[in-house]
């Protein structure tokens, strides 16, 4: 009888696969990467837990972009197209997508929702990742980069209860920096827990509703 | 419900049935790093979901777990890491990693 399953038969055969879980989704988000360079478009996979202040940050980044390059957004969440409408007020053209169950936003996805926003060429496109700090860090979607957003409100040991993200961040902000005086919160130990998880991540704390330090991002993002 | 590895198992499942052509797949062996943050316990709960309906269904899943290892820049040391902190026993976060982070199909048994 076979030792693995009991059903009697001997025939079973092995395949060797030794290939990536993720293949395909890797495959896909290298096909993106290419398309978009291709059209000189910058895409910013936007990564934070819910409520770290995403959306209102893309407005007032819209609104101070949006007259030296063209800017365009796709918005992740589970349900609703509420972001989506208030990105559509600042003037971008954003589609949105519902992942339903899906905690994340995966390459094909995101291939979907390029075909149909068709940003202009040069558009730098804002990808907001469903409100999540976990499964998002483990799909590549082809973009040029990965910012991690955090806010004062959240507590500094983020980092560390949740490394896998912070591990694939090229920026963190770390955002309502208007709200520091009245919440513990201690940047030097965030950027600390920050490094020990990922040396190379940038860090920089902005406010997105007063402005602090929104041109340092703005510089980080040309 | 971790829904990651729910996404992942059907990323599994899609693939070993693609590969199976048809072909019953009894035995599914994955190699799963200790810094991925795929929990093996939920991935063998969503396995069996993604199975359902397919060529897999009732297949066993066997995980083969591996420990997270690191290179030291700054002392040539190779270190165990136990999670996603990187701290060399000499001080140093200056720390390549070299083991942990596989999320892979080994093989797989049809017939």
């Amino acid at each position: 009888m076979c030792g693995t399953c009991g059903c009697g038969h001997h025939d079973h055969e092995e395949i060797t696969l030794e290939q990536k879980v993720l293949a395909k989704n890797d495959r896909l988000a290298e096909e993106n990467r290419r398309l978009l360079a291709e059209r000189g478009i910058t895409a910013i996979n936007l990564m934070s837990s819910p409520g770290s202040g995403k959306t209102t940050l893309l407005e007032r980044t819209i609104r101070d972009l949006h007259t030296t390059r063209p800017v365009a957004v796709i918005e992740g969440d589970q349900e609703t197209r509420l972001d989506a409408e208030r990105i559509r007020r600042t003037g971008a053209p954003v589609v949105q997508v519902n992942t339903g169950a899906g905690c994340h936003l995966d390459a094909a996805m995101l291939r979907d929702a390029y075909e149909r926003l068709d940003p202009a060429r040069g558009s730098l496109l804002f990808v907001e990742n469903v409100g999540n700090l976990v499964c998002p860090a483990l799909f590549d979607l082809g973009e040029a980069g990965k910012v991690v957003i955090i806010s004062v409100t959240e507590g500094t040991d983020k980092p560390l209860k949740y490394p896998y993200m912070f591990a694939a961040a090229d920026l963190v902000l770390v955002n309502k920096l208007d709200l520091l005086p009245y919440v513990d919160f201690d940047l030097a130990t965030c950027r600390e827990h920050v490094a020990a998880v990922n040396p190379k991540a940038e860090v920089i704390a902005v406010s997105a509703t007063r402005g602090d330090h929104l041109e340092e991002w703005c510089a980080w993002l040309s | 419900m971790t829904m990651h590895e729910l996404a992942i198992a059907e990323s599994i499942v899609e693939a070993v049935c693609e590969r199976a052509a048809g072909r019953k797949v009894h035995r599914v062996t994955v190699r799963i790093g200790a810094l991925t943050a795929v929990v093996p316990d939920a991935m063998r709960f969503c396995f069996d979901l993604a199975c359902e309906g397919t060529v897999a269904d009732g297949a066993a899943l066997a995980i083969e777990e591996r420990a997270g290892a690191a290179r030291c820049h700054e002392c040539g040391a190779e270190v165990e890491l136990a999670d996603r902190l990187l701290l060399c026993p000499c001080g140093s976060a200056d720390l390549t990693v070299t083991a942990g982070r596989e999320l892979q199909i080994v093989s797989m048994e049809v017939g």
